[in-house]
Formats: structure tokens, C-alpha cells, sequence
């Protein structure tokens, strides 16, 4: 047990890092807020002025401000489902028995260690160019017209890739669950006489519901902020087709060189994020207490 | 972006492990100065890098430190350098767009030192005012270009047609549409598509400028609203819609070199520096089935062409002028298109700068796109781009730094149109509502 003595200790060592932490987080996010009340910009350097809040009134009333938003909130809705939906079984899949079981584990996952910016350029040139795409050609094979990926659906394009991507992580975590699910369970499921699907729902499922939240959570934090792949495929377009708030503030910080709204723009994003991660853990949060 | 050549070769390794090795030999000597030069990765710098020997044998008491880096990379590294005054670069590679802008700024060194051998009067007229202010060079130019038609003589053959070599919009139109073969894997016209100030809005606005629409009147005011744009970005879309290859609202210079190159473009309008590329038969299909033409007009007495350089500059503020001049000075004298002609071919020498080089026989003989580079170079005008008047300079862009966020915005509307995804109308009313909105925050429009 603690004596008051070790405690005040136990603080006394601990304040070093906890202060390095804390002015870690704390410098940036002062500038970052510091910035956002300024008119700004590198091309105009000399001019600075403090203008209040007319930074973040300029960035919310941008046009293009609702459609990145609701871009982004269905970007990381769908890849969050198609990596649950479909990771779910596959990570049962990849719990069987089979022969060459590690390698198959080995190529599921490796989609995740492909750099963003690498994978984007593949699936760009190399799988969805309606020229000379792989889709392309087993199009023309089966006689249709190939389809203009990025043209036709552009988002829908972008969250294939990103789903792509994160798939691998959401079956590794579940598979990771799986894999610690108590067989003896299942055998009296089995002995029972219960039926794969009701073992699924009644046993698998509510044991896979803590891993699904971390997925969820882990996703969402970087979901929210998913940028080489639209950066490296359509640039935000066609249209404003695939910007999200990610997008926007990179449009705004360094295509634009305005220090001041790309700062109003970023803590815009702290603040979505935070909305976001807030209705996110109320909803699937209650697992973890559990 | 313009003309952004990549190449991710093995030279180009090369090159940076050799960059990174006569770094290191120099390192144990004293009284060295080390030039750090920022650089775009197109062909023709990377062979600047790759000749850096002959300027440090010349030169022993100053190494030399390349950053190599894509186009919009550069760009934005060199501008938050230059702004923020980080003082990383010696020596930049900018466009003809940043030089009047950051030379108003006092932002770089005027060159009047480059020694009796440089030789300005030299350079073409046209590109020298590009990267001049008030009578000053602020940067010199490396290689400069414009845009031209280029066409498969082989096609126009087989179908009886016969290019002017100053073809109205019309005659293309009417050509592209009678060359399309879609089955064939034939497409009429293959044109930039992809959003970005530098990629499809140095195309429209050039070709704006020859249906004789301009970016803003002389109060500022944008004119997407005006007919002139109209007519400009509905002729756009519908050709393209007719006659242009599917993807094309991704296309952006080198897509549209891959599609030429093995032979799915009748026609292609783009920069002059890409001639070398189509007409060279290690990478071009086609190369000896190719025509040059000016850049299309509508009678109006302006062809749709524009005008850009990459140049080398030396920031204000920068202890090394002395050394940087005398780098800048190397790269782009007459000596040095000699030295790259010795060890890689008159054809690979850096154009459109110099007005000997169109006239050197041996240059001719290999380039037979060098008499069409000059007169569309000749052609284009950036003080005075378009038939009305503007408040601007540049012929593809405005020379404004507000300019590179807005022509993207525009950019991201005009390439929404050529997807479809946006009609005509909506796409130049969004332009116009997002060009006013940036225009009266930076204080244009009072």
C-alpha cells in the first residue's frame, strides 16, 4: 500500500514526463489557435492582422465546407462497415484449420504494410484505368463498357481503396479475439446441439463485441483524416466528388499558402473529431466497461 | 502539373547517389561553399544534376547539394522557405508564374552579374519579359515552352484531311470527330482533364484567351459569367465528350504523353517540350508519324497557347550570391547547351530559351518541331493575353499569388463538367461565386 510519502514521490518523478507530455500537446494547439484569429497568409507575409473569428466564419460559410464533411462521415462509415461486415468472416475463415494456414494469414494481411500512397497508385494505374486497368479489360472480356472508376464514382472508388487498406487490420484484431474464445464453450454448444449459426449470434458475436469496438475507434481516428489516397487518385475531384475536411484544410494551408483559415479549418476537424468520437463511444463505448 | 516529366529512372538514382558521393569526397576541405540548389525531377534538370562535374572542375572551391523534387512538392517547399525566410536554398527552380510575383516582393536577388559570356540579349524576347521586372532579370530561364498541336500525319493521311499550320478551333473539332474511332481505340483529341491550376487550367485558359474571355476585368471582377467562358468551357466539353479518350477528367500531361505515345490520340495539345518525347521512337510508337501545328484560334487573332519557363533564382537574404551566380550562370549559358549536346545529342538540349539555338543548323536537323516551338513561343503574349484588357499578366494563369488556390478551385468545377457530374452552367457559376469570394478577401473587390 501507498504511504503518503511514496505518493508525493511517485508524482514528484512522474511531473518530467507528464509536463514534456503536456507542452508536447499543448504549444502546437496554442499556435495552431493563435494562428486562427490571424489574417495570415505566406504569399502576403508582411500583412498580419488579428481578425477574431473571421477565419472560422469564412471556412464554415466555404461552399465547399458541407460537402467535405459529408464526404467525410461517409467515407469512414462505409469503410468501417465493409471492414466489420466482411472482416468478421474472414477472420472466422482464417480461424479453420488448413493447410498453408500461415501463409494465407501472411497475404491477407499484407494489404495493411502497402503504403497508402503505393496502393493508391495501384489501384489508379494498375487496376482501375478505364484504359488500361485490369477492371478495364475483364470488362471488355465479358463484352460491357469498362467503368470510369474515378470519374463515375469517384468516392465510392476511394473508400474501395481505403476499405482495401483496413480490411487486414479489422480481420487481424478479430482474428486475435477469435483465437482466444474459449473452445470448451463451444464444444458444449456443439454437444448441445446448436447450430453454427445460433453458436455465431449467441457465442462468437457477443465475445467479438470488444474487439469490434477497438476496431471501430481505431478506424475512426484514422478514417477521419484519410489523405494520400484521395491526394494520389483524384485530387479532391471531380468536383469536390471526394474532398473531406482533410482535403479541404490541405487545399487551404498549402495550396493556398493561408496560414490563418488552414488553422481555423484544423481545429474545425479537433472539433468534428471529437463530436464524432464522442456519439461513437456513447453508442459502442458501453462494451469496454463491461 | 506543366510539363512534369517523371522520371523515376535508374539515372536519376544515380544521379542523387553521385550527388551524395562528390559530397562527400569535398567534405575534409576548408574553405568550401556548398550550394544547395531545389530542383523540379523533369528530364532536363536531372541531366543538369548528372553534369554537375563539369561545373565543380571549374569551379573546385564550391560543392554542390541537389534537392530534388516533383513539381508541386518544389513548389510548395520553395514558397514556405522563401516566405517563412528559412534560408534552406541557394539557388530555386521557379516557374514564370512565381517570378514577377516574388520579385515585386523582394523576394530574390536581381541578376545583373552573370558575366560578359551570358550573353542576355541572346535569350527570346518573349521568355526574357516572363522573368523580367521593370527592365530586370530576376531568374534565368532554363528551358521555356508553349503549347502546340500535335498530330498523327498517318491518320489525317488516311482520312484526306490536311492540317493548316494555323488551324481554326473549328477545323479541330471537325477533325477530331472524323478521326474518333472508339472501337478502334482511336480517340480524335486527347486534352488535360485533370483539376489544378497548372494541369487543366493552363489549358482552358489558354484556350479561353483565343475565344476571347478573360479571368478578370480591370476592376477585378471575375468574368465566368461572361459568354466568352461559356463558349470556351461548352466547346471544351463537348469535344471532349465527342471525341476525347474515357478517364480523361484525370488526365493530366503524362497520362495524355502515355495515351499519344502508343498511338490512341489523333490529335494532343499541349506543351512543346513533350515534341522530343512523341518523336522519339525509344518511347514513342508513333514517332515517325507525327505533325506540329499552333495551338488552335477563333479568328479572333489570339491562338490558344500558352507560355512558361522553368528558371533558377537566387533568394534575397542568401550569403552565397557570388557562388550562386556563377552556378546559375553555367546552367544556363550557351556553354552548357554545347556540353549537353556533346555527351547526349543536340536533341536533348534544353529549348526555348536561346534565339541561337534556332538557328543552329545541327539543332534543326534533329528537331524538326523546333521552327513550331518558336513561332508558338513568339505567339504568346503574357502582358497582354487575351483581346481584352486585363489587370493581370500571364497568359495561363494570373500572376497574383491568390492565383494557384483559385485556378485549382476552378480547376476542380471545370474537370466536375468534363465528368459529368456537373453541368456547364453549374460548374462556371460555382467558378464565379468561389473566384469572388477569394478575390474579396484579398481585398480586390473593394
Amino acid at each position: 500500500m501507498a504511504t503518503q510519502q511514496t505518493q508525493v514521490l511517485g508524482r514528484a518523478l512522474l511531473t518530467p514526463a507528464v509536463a514534456l507530455l503536456f507542452i508536447w500537446m499543448i504549444v502546437p494547439l496554442a499556435m495552431t489557435i493563435y494562428f486562427s484569429t490571424l489574417h495570415y497568409s505566406l504569399l502576403d507575409s508582411e500583412a498580419w492582422s488579428f481578425v477574431g473569428l473571421e477565419n472560422f466564419r469564412y471556412f464554415l460559410t466555404d461552399p465547399a465546407f458541407l460537402t467535405a464533411l459529408r464526404n467525410t462521415l461517409v467515407l469512414v462509415g462505409s469503410v468501417l462497415a465493409i471492414t466489420i461486415l466482411l472482416g468478421t468472416p474472414l477472420a472466422l475463415l482464417l480461424d479453420q484449420q488448413v493447410v498453408g494456414r500461415s501463409i494465407i494469414r501472411l497475404m491477407v494481411i499484407a494489404p495493411f504494410f502497402v503504403m497508402p500512397t503505393v496502393s493508391a497508385l495501384v489501384w489508379k494505374n494498375l487496376l482501375m484505368h478505364p484504359v488500361s486497368g485490369l477492371f478495364a479489360w475483364v470488362a471488355t472480356l465479358v463484352g460491357t463498357t469498362p467503368i470510369d472508376w474515378f470519374n463515375d464514382v469517384p468516392l465510392f472508388s476511394v473508400i474501395l481503396i481505403v476499405a482495401w487498406q483496413w480490411l487486414p487490420f479489422a480481420t487481424l484484431i478479430l482474428l486475435t479475439a477469435l483465437q482466444s474464445q474459449d473452445e470448451e464453450q463451444k464444444e458444449a454448444a456443439e454437444m448441445d446441439g446448436a447450430s453454427a449459426l445460433s453458436t455465431f449470434i449467441y457465442l462468437t458475436l457477443p465475445h467479438l463485441a470488444r474487439p469490434i469496438t477497438v476496431v471501430i475507434l481505431i478506424e475512426t481516428i484514422f478514417l477521419l483524416t484519410v489523405f494520400a489516397e484521395i491526394f494520389v487518385t483524384t485530387g479532391g475531384g471531380p468536383g469536390l466528388a471526394t474532398t473531406n475536411i482533410a482535403f479541404l484544410i490541405y487545399t487551404q494551408a498549402l495550396v493556398q499558402y493561408d496560414v490563418g483559415n488552414a488553422s481555423a479549418g484544423g481545429l474545425v476537424a479537433v472539433v468534428i473529431a471529437n463530436i464524432v468520437a464522442f456519439f461513437l463511444v456513447r453508442i459502442v463505448g458501453r462494451n469496454l466497461e463491461a | 502539373m506543366l510539363n512534369a516529366i517523371r522520371e523515376v529512372t535508374v539515372k536519376h538514382v544515380l544521379s542523387a547517389l553521385l550527388g551524395a558521393a562528390t559530397l562527400l569526397g569535398a567534405a575534409p576541405s576548408v574553405a568550401q561553399t556548398t550550394l544547395t540548389i531545389a530542383t523540379v525531377n523533369n528530364g532536363d534538370m536531372i541531366r543538369m544534376q548528372a553534369l554537375t562535374n563539369d561545373f565543380t572542375a571549374k569551379n573546385p572551391d564550391i560543392t554542390v547539394k541537389w534537392v530534388t523534387l516533383e513539381e508541386n512538392v518544389l513548389r510548395q517547399r520553395v514558397t514556405t522557405d522563401i516566405a517563412t525566410k528559412g534560408g534552406q536554398f541557394d539557388v530555386l527552380t521557379i516557374g514564370t508564374y512565381e517570378v514577377p510575383i516574388w520579385a515585386k516582393k523582394n523576394w530574390l536577388v536581381p541578376l545583373d552579374n552573370l558575366g560578359a559570356d551570358y550573353d542576355a540579349a541572346d535569350l527570346l524576347p518573349k521568355i526574357r519579359d516572363a522573368v523580367s521586372v521593370s527592365g530586370k532579370l530576376y531568374a534565368a530561364p532554363f528551358y521555356g515552352e508553349s503549347s502546340m498541336v500535335m498530330y498523327r500525319t498517318d491518320l489525317f493521311q488516311k482520312a484526306g484531311l490536311t492540317m493548316p499550320e494555323n488551324p481554326t478551333w473549328d477545323f479541330v473539332i471537325d477533325a477530331a470527330n472524323k478521326l474518333t474511332d472508339k472501337s478502334g481505340g482511336v480517340y480524335g483529341i486527347c486534352l488535360r482533364g485533370k483539376a489544378g491550376w497548372g494541369e487543366n487550367m493552363a489549358f482552358l485558359t489558354a484556350m479561353s484567351n483565343s475565344f476571347g474571355a478573360r479571368w478578370f476585368d480591370e476592376k477585378w471582377q471575375p468574368q465566368f459569367d461572361k459568354p466568352e467562358w461559356k463558349k470556351t468551357l461548352s466547346t471544351y466539353v463537348d469535344l471532349m465528350k465527342a471525341a476525347g479518350p474515357p478517364g480523361a477528367s484525370s488526365n493530366g500531361f503524362n497520362e495524355n504523353l502515355a495515351l499519344f505515345n502508343s498511338g490512341k490520340c489523333a490529335m494532343w495539345i499541349d506543351a512543346t517540350v513533350a515534341a522530343s518525347f512523341v518523336t522519339n521512337p525509344k518511347d514513342s510508337k508513333v514517332a515517325d508519324k507525327v505533325g506540329f501545328a499552333l495551338a488552335p484560334n477563333a479568328g479572333l487573332g489570339k491562338n490558344a497557347n500558352w507560355l512558361w519557363a522553368w528558371n533558377l533564382a537566387i533568394p534575397a537574404g542568401s550569403k552565397k550570391t557570388a557562388a550562386a551566380e556563377k552556378f546559375i550562370a553555367w546552367a544556363t549559358s550557351k556553354d552548357y547547351t554545347k556540353l549537353v549536346a556533346s555527351k547526349e545529342g543536340w536533341a536533348n538540349v534544353p529549348p526555348g530559351t536561346r534565339t541561337s539555338l534556332y538557328q543552329n543548323p545541327e539543332y534543326l536537323k534533329v528537331a524538326p518541331f523546333a521552327k513550331l516551338t518558336l513561332a508558338s513561343i513568339d505567339a504568346a503574349d503574357p502582358n497582354k493575353p487575351s483581346v481584352q484588357p486585363v489587370p493581370y499578366v500571364g497568359v495561363q494563369y494570373a500572376a497574383i499569388p491568390e492565383f494557384q488556390g483559385i485556378g485549382t478551385a476552378v480547376g476542380q468545377q471545370f474537370s466536375a463538367a468534363l465528368a459529368g457530374s456537373s453541368t456547364v452552367d453549374a460548374a462556371l457559376a460555382a467558378a464565379q461565386t468561389a473566384t469572388e469570394r477569394e478575390m474579396k478577401r484579398a481585398g480586390y473587390i473593394k
